[in-house]
């Protein structure tokens, strides 16, 4: 036995100690990657699904469950967003497309246009989800995040074939408040938005979370209900979703889906 | 290292008293004053709580089974930074494990289950008790102390959830006004500072009922 307080010792007993500990954790991490991998994709496109209302929010879906909806009824694309262009259908593997890494990824993005959502950079080649109803779109679902009050907002927005009407949007990632802001999670406010217009008559994004309570969607419909002692979350809801929907974001895209009525 | 060993395996007294002191008698967040940083910030809900207890549960345990059976080698200049490796590699584990079996949980929880690396509870008891005491009991020490915290834990949650969202584990108790039923939840409860005043009169329930616990003045 070694003297315990020897320099040598002392060296020794501490790389011991990392290589065993580094070990323990890398192995841990190699082992359960391809699960977390599968967990998050499956959060994200379950929420894509709760976006176009093909599962009920708080609903245990399953990958299996969400692999046979997405069989069935949606088809993953991948557009061009510099100039709106539909890309080349890339059958199941558009999926696994990752916009955030892509987003950091130098080579696969840009820096964003001057906007007041707080996103930086924005990725070339942007995802849209297409559900389908007896052979035809029947709605898009697109991916909107921007700054919010703590952190970034992610969501999906889900339009109807007129790319204008809202059919439904969820925020799966957000750092807001819990029980102010927070309640952008909240399934009760994300219904209200349901049946409202992303633009106005010149297609300009207009939709706005107002203060306040906004009428029925079919007399208001460019206003949504503010979330109460959440105005700077509810202002940066506004700009995120305006952002994607204008020409730096998805503009450009729904404007041509828009006008040939198809993909 | 005077390592005080009973007669190996057995489960005497001073095994039963490492195990069931730290639940009430010596609760390390009513009594000792540990880790209530994440009993604020993981008590909004029921689920949440358990999952951070079941955290802090194994990872004392494991920390502490660690440390101990490693003491003897240990140099006592780099004995904490040590333990500090031995603790941060089992929470990442545990982070990791978490992110592949309960995902939505674990975006939840984010940042807190990283935090468990300074949670003032698994590091003292590593230092305090598994530096100089048996393999088997330190492990016993372990989880007494993670089910102490993980029992105040999920009293607060309990209060915070049900007065908060009219829930306890996610299943409507207190049907809410704005989902047509009558309560109206305390909006505070679901903020930290909730957890401040629930945590405040656990401790003042107990040490009122036991005060042997109260400080001299």
């Amino acid at each position: 036995m070694p003297r315990l307080d020897s320099p040598r010792y002392t060296f020794f007993f501490a790389t011991v100690v990392c290589v065993v500990c580094a070990a323990l954790v890398s192995v841990a991490a190699v082992l359960l990657q391809p699960r977390q991998k599968a967990n998050a994709r499956l959060y994200m496109e379950k929420n894509v699904l709760v976006a176009a209302g093909l599962v009920k929010p708080g609903q245990d879906v399953g990958i299996r469950e969400v692999d046979r909806i997405f069989d069935e009824r949606v088809k993953a694309r991948l557009v061009d967003l510099t100039n709106g262009e539909l890309l080349p259908d890339g059958g199941q593997n558009v999926r696994d497309y990752d916009q955030r890494a892509a987003r950091n990824d130098p080579a696969a993005s840009r820096a964003a246009p001057a906007n007041d959502a707080g996103v930086k950079r924005l990725p070339r080649r942007g995802i849209v989800y297409f559900v389908m109803r007896e052979g035809k779109v029947d709605q898009l679902v697109i991916p909107v995040e921007g700054l919010g009050m703590w952190g970034t907002i992610y969501g999906f927005l889900a339009l109807d074939r007129d790319a204008n009407t809202v059919r439904g949007i969820t925020y799966y990632d957000h750092r807001e408040t819990p029980g102010l802001g927070g309640e952008i999670g909240n399934p009760a406010w994300q219904r209200i938005w349901r049946g409202r217009r992303g633009y106005d008559d010149q297609w300009n994004a207009r939709i706005t979370v107002i203060k306040g309570q906004a009428g029925p969607p079919e007399t208001d419909p460019l206003n949504v209900d503010g979330l109460s002692g959440a105005t700077i979350t509810s202002n940066a809801i506004t700009r995120l979703v305006r952002f994607w929907l204008s020409e730096g974001g998805y503009g450009q895209f729904l404007q041509r889906f828009r006008e040939r009525g198809t993909a | 290292m005077s390592a005080t060993t009973p007669a190996a395996g057995g489960f005497g007294r001073k095994e039963r008293a490492t195990l069931l002191e730290p639940l009430v008698a010596n609760n390390p967040i009513t009594v000792q004053m540990l880790g209530i940083c994440s009993a604020l910030a993981v008590t909004t809900r029921a689920d949440k709580a358990l999952v951070m207890g079941a955290g802090v549960i194994m990872v004392a345990m494991l920390a502490n089974l660690a440390v101990s059976l490693v003491r003897s080698y240990t140099p006592g200049s780099i004995r904490i930074i040590v333990q500090l490796a031995i603790i941060a590699s089992l929470v990442i584990v545990f982070d990791q494990v978490l992110k592949a079996t309960l995902y939505e949980l674990s975006l939840e929880l984010s940042v807190f289950v990283g935090l468990i690396i300074t949670n003032c509870i698994i590091m003292g008891r590593a230092e305090g008790f598994a530096m100089a005491n048996p393999p088997g009991l330190s492990v016993l020490d372990g989880l007494g102390n993670g089910l102490g915290y993980a029992i105040v834990l999920l009293l607060v949650a309990f209060v915070r959830e049900l007065f908060g969202a009219g829930k306890v584990f996610g299943f409507v108790i207190l049907p809410l006004a704005k989902d047509g039923g009558w309560y109206v939840p305390n909006g505070m409860m679901l903020l930290a500072p909730s957890a401040f005043f629930i945590i405040g009169g656990i401790i003042w329930a107990v040490r009122s009922a036991r005060p042997e616990l109260q400080e001299k003045e």
